[in-house]
């Protein structure tokens, strides 16, 4: 539907605040270099406060960059004021026009465009359809419910048909249900539209869910950048591997490397096997990152343990074991017909080399 | 670090966007030249004389005698009033807030009450204390038989103008106390606290800030008045009245300018302390909505008194209201009571009534959309914008605040009668409507910027961001989303202008020239010469035509207002 897919990449982009308390200057993004393809559904991800809006509300011309330029569609944009820019951003709060009926608000974009009338009622009519809402083009925007004024929100952005979309936490003020269903709605619809899509949130669930690729961030830098597998299974740093999904960090040495890349590391003084070890040598020091779903409660494996606790939750057995002065936290998936640990309780830790990341 | 980048792409999308770039020049040479240029030439005209730089003029007027008087005699009034208006705005404040009112006549008259200085002339107290309290007072010389009172001087001014300001301190004081959180006290009573010990432990020092500030706000609009003195203060002089008769009775413009610095260094030092350290204060000691509704007193130990005595002085200000019309309606006050109509026929037969309403109706009808519109485009440029000289801009229309209406006039005289700096530019509008609207404009530019301000702070600021978004300019974005949602504040504003516009008196009083017959002037002039039939008149008259485009204004925001989308559904 849109008239071109554009993509967006950012060149050593950085923005400086200052802290309104202590009056200093600091970086709430530094140093960002992103590249997206035309068509690509990204999402930045990071905790609050690490400067996610700070760079969506730069692509969208709001903030100026302080250092760095911001390209979109192959052209240099850090000139452009909002209302030049081919972008459209779906806003938190949805930032409906309310003194508009829905029709207005979605025709808005497209009167300052100069369209035609009939044109663009049909269109109007069409992308109503297309986010679910047809036949509700007299209603006042403060008659909807949330999920209902966030389908606005996305029509009136669609509907201009821009380079790219900018969401910036737009489920937040959902209830957890709704969450679910209006993210998979989203997908659905960018992939109809086939537009570019960047998308800001805090939820990892709803990263993984919508995005061909994820941006990591963290106190405004860039941490890893990758699709949703990568991100998960081939985490650069334990903040990353903390913060999507679960993670467990063994620490230890590497006491053995064989000549590709395996070799032995040392845990609580027991040998454990691993794999995808290029990047260190005999004697560096080691993070394993192992995710719970991954790790296995046994009667004989890699590391011995004693469980600490043990908790039927119905779909999974959760297990926290200490393995020497280590926590490790172990789910065991449907656990009906499995060996159920109890509290106090010796066992061992088991996985495979390839159970594990190693940093 | 440094963001240098960002300022300069900064200015370069507000330079790509020419209808702000124009909007802010014009803004800024507008302010320049009707609110800055006109205190700074009072400065450089007293400060600077034939002979160079010196005191000169300044040793001149302190030598005089009825001016020290007056700077003390202002001093005082407007400490006492402060004090008393603070007090009873509290008063009022205190029982609509906590007390469980048992008729609803009582709140009706707060309301009334809390209207009526808004809507009316600021003389029309001090007709009505003269015709009840004065030599031929209904209340002095028929009821209580007393021939020979005199209510000229220090207490007529300091009564008048408590019952006109107090209403300002009961609004600001009201919206502070609903803020409250009801636990605090709740905590108190529950830890055994008397009623007594909540109010001066608790309720008074969470209140403190807020008093400071209602205090300060009064002491300035009391320092500044120039009608009430003018009436009622007889020999009594302040600051405002006696550089008024230095230039219209002495022909000492000089010296008048060198007064005028000195009212306005007054004026201003409050300002700065009332709007820097105690608005800040009042507000952040009171932080977000009360949690719940509140417990209202019952105890009849307590309610009955302070609601009599709310209710006593209530009324009180009704009556004096309501004096103004008889007055004119009277064939000799205080002597004849027989209905008449002959003082509104007079009005219109023998002192330019027509005129007078003409010119003052078409004035003000021309001030208050620009004063409104000028307000809202400050306002939407101070909350939604952010430029180099944002800055500026707030503060000066902010200063207007503080300015009283004589240091302006004065200002306007030295600095428009022979042209700009003296210089013969711009010299035609003096003298000429275009300066009258001037004066209105900048007369009611701070309250309706405040106003605009509050309310454009409660739009979510990415109401604006989508439009701009979607593609809109500035300018559009201003037409189509910022307007329509403040359109209430904006009628409100357009009212508030016309009424302060056509009720105008202290600065216009010396600009206006004999082509023009304003309704104040003449209300002030017959006053002034004891002729209260022909005053009432045209009071009345006024009263009617303020109090008729307030009605208009409510009918009109019910009707057209953003209520009907604001509503949560
Ligand atoms: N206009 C601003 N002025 C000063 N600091 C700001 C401003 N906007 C955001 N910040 C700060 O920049 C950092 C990043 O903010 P933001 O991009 O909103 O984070 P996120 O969206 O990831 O939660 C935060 O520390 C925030 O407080
Ligand atoms: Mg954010």
């Amino acid at each position: 539907m849109a008239k071109e897919k554009k993509g967006v990449r950012l060149e050593h982009v950085s923005k400086i605040y200052q802290d309104p308390k202590t009056k200093k200057d600091f970086y709430a993004v530094h140093d960002a270099n992103i590249d997206i393809a035309p068509g690509e559904f990204v999402t930045l991800l990071g905790p609050s406060g690490c400067g996610k809006t700070t760079i969506l509300r730069m692509i969208a011309g709001f903030e100026s960059p302080d250092e760095g330029e911001i390209f979109l569609g192959g052209e240099p944009i850090n000139e452009l004021t909002p209302n030049k820019r081919d972008t459209a951003m779906v806003f938190q709060s949805y930032a409906l026009l309310p003194h508009y009926n829905i029709f207005d608000n979605v025709a808005y974009g497209l009167k300052l465009r100069k369209m035609p009338k009939e044109q663009i009622a049909e269109k109007v009519h069409a992308i109503l359809a297309l986010v679910g809402l047809e036949g509700m083009e007299d209603r006042m925007t403060n008659q909807l419910s949330g999920g209902q004024q966030q389908r606005v929100a996305l029509a009136r952005a669609l509907v201009i048909e821009p380079g790219v979309l900018l969401f910036d936490e737009p489920l937040s003020n959902l209830d957890a249900k709704l969450r679910v269903d209006m993210r998979n709605e989203i997908r659905r619809i960018q992939q109809a539209a086939g537009i570019t899509a960047i998308y800001v949130t805090h939820d990892q669930s709803e990263a993984m869910a919508l995005s061909d690729n994820i941006i990591v961030m963290k106190k405004g830098v860039v941490d890893q950048i990758g699709d949703p597998h990568t991100v998960y299974y081939h985490p650069v740093d334990e903040f990353v591997a903390d913060f999507i999904g679960e993670s467990n960090f063994l620490r230890g040495k590497l006491t053995e490397k064989e000549s590709g890349h395996a070799g032995v590391a040392t845990i609580e003084g027991c040998p454990v096997e691993v794999a995808d070890i290029e990047h260190l040598s005999v004697g560096d020091d080691c993070v394993l990152v192992l995710r719970p779903e991954a790790a296995k409660l046994a009667d004989e494996g890699v590391l011995p343990c004693k469980v600490t606790l043990s908790r039927f939750m119905g779909n999974y057995q959760n297990y926290q074991v200490m393995v020497g002065d280590t926590l490790v936290k172990i789910t065991d998936f449907n656990p009906k017909n499995h060996k159920i640990y109890e509290v106090g309780d010796e066992a061992f830790v088991s996985f495979t080399a390839s159970d594990v990341h190693v940093l | 670090m440094a963001r240098t980048q960002s300022a300069e792409l900064d200015r370069k999308k507000l330079l790509a966007d020419p209808i702000m770039v124009t909007t802010i020049v014009v803004l800024i040479a507008f302010l320049t030249l009707f609110i800055l240029y006109p205190l700074a030439i009072l400065l450089v005209d007293s400060f600077i004389t034939e002979r160079g730089p010196s005191l000169e003029v300044f040793q001149r007027i302190f030598d005089m005698p009825s001016f020290t008087t007056a700077i003390t005699n202002t001093l005082s009034v407007g400490f006492l009033v402060s004090i008393a208006s603070a007090l009873v705005g509290l008063l009022f404040a205190y029982v609509e807030v906590y007390v469980k009112l048992r008729t609803r006549f009582l709140s009706g008259l707060f309301k009334v009450v809390s209207m009526l200085p808004v809507v009316s002339p600021p003389f029309v107290l001090s007709l009505s204390v003269i015709m009840l309290f004065g030599k031929a007072g209904i209340v002095t010389r028929y009821l209580l038989g007393i021939y020979d009172n005199s209510v000229y001087g220090f207490w007529g001014i300091f009564v008048v103008q408590t019952l006109t300001f107090f209403p300002v301190c009961y609004m600001m004081l009201r919206g502070l106390l609903k803020n409250i959180d009801p636990s605090l006290e709740e905590a108190a009573r529950d830890m055994g606290a008397s009623r007594w010990k909540v109010f001066t432990s608790v309720t008074l020092p969470l209140m403190l800030p807020g008093l400071g500030n209602a205090f300060l706000v009064t002491f300035i609009e009391s320092i500044a008045d120039f009608a009430n003195p003018m009436i009622i203060g007889g020999s009594y002089d302040t600051l405002a009245t006696t550089i008024y008769l230095q230039i219209t009775g002495a022909y000492d413009k000089e010296g008048a300018a060198a007064m005028a610095v000195v009212l306005l260094c007054i004026t201003l030092l409050m300002f700065i302390v009332q709007k820097y350290v105690l608005e800040a204060k009042s507000t952040a000691t009171l932080t977000g909505k009360a949690s719940r509704a509140r417990m209202l007193i019952t105890d009849r130990s307590v309610t009955l008194p302070l609601t009599i005595l709310c209710g006593l002085i209530a009324v009180f200000v009704v009556v004096m209201y309501v004096c103004v019309p008889f007055g004119a309606l009277f064939k000799t006050w205080g002597y004849d009571f027989a209905l008449t109509t002959k003082w509104f026929e007079q009005v219109f037969t023998r002192y330019h009534g027509l005129e007078a309403f003409r010119d003052s109706f078409v004035l003000s009808l021309i001030a208050s959309p620009l004063t409104a519109l000028l307000s809202m485009i400050i306002s939407y440029l101070v909350v939604k914008r952010s430029f180099r000289t944002k800055g500026f801009i707030e503060f000066v229309s902010m200063l207007a605040m503080a300015v009283p209406g004589t240091v302006l006039g004065v200002g306007f005289i030295r600095g428009f009668s022979g042209g700009i700096f003296h210089t013969g530019i711009l010299q035609g509008i003096y003298g000429s409507a275009a300066i009258l609207i001037i004066v209105f404009i900048v007369r009611s530019l701070p309250t309706g910027t405040r106003s605009g301000i509050s309310a454009l702070r409660q739009i979510d600021k990415s109401i604006e961001e989508s439009a701009y978004d979607m593609g809109a300019d500035s300018f559009t974005v201003f037409r189509t989303v910022t307007l329509p949602l403040i359109k209430d504040s904006f009628l409100s504003g357009l009212v508030t202008a016309f009424v302060r516009s056509i009720t105008a008196i202290s600065a216009i009083i010396l600009l206006v020239t004999p082509q023009f017959f304003l309704i104040t002037v003449q209300i002030n002039e017959f006053a002034e010469k004891g002729s209260y039939g022909i005053a009432c008149a045209f009071a009345t008259i006024l009263i009617v035509i303020t109090y008729g485009s307030v009605l208009l204004m409510n009918l009109a925001i019910k009707h057209f207002g953003t209520s009907k989308y604001t509503e949560e559904a």
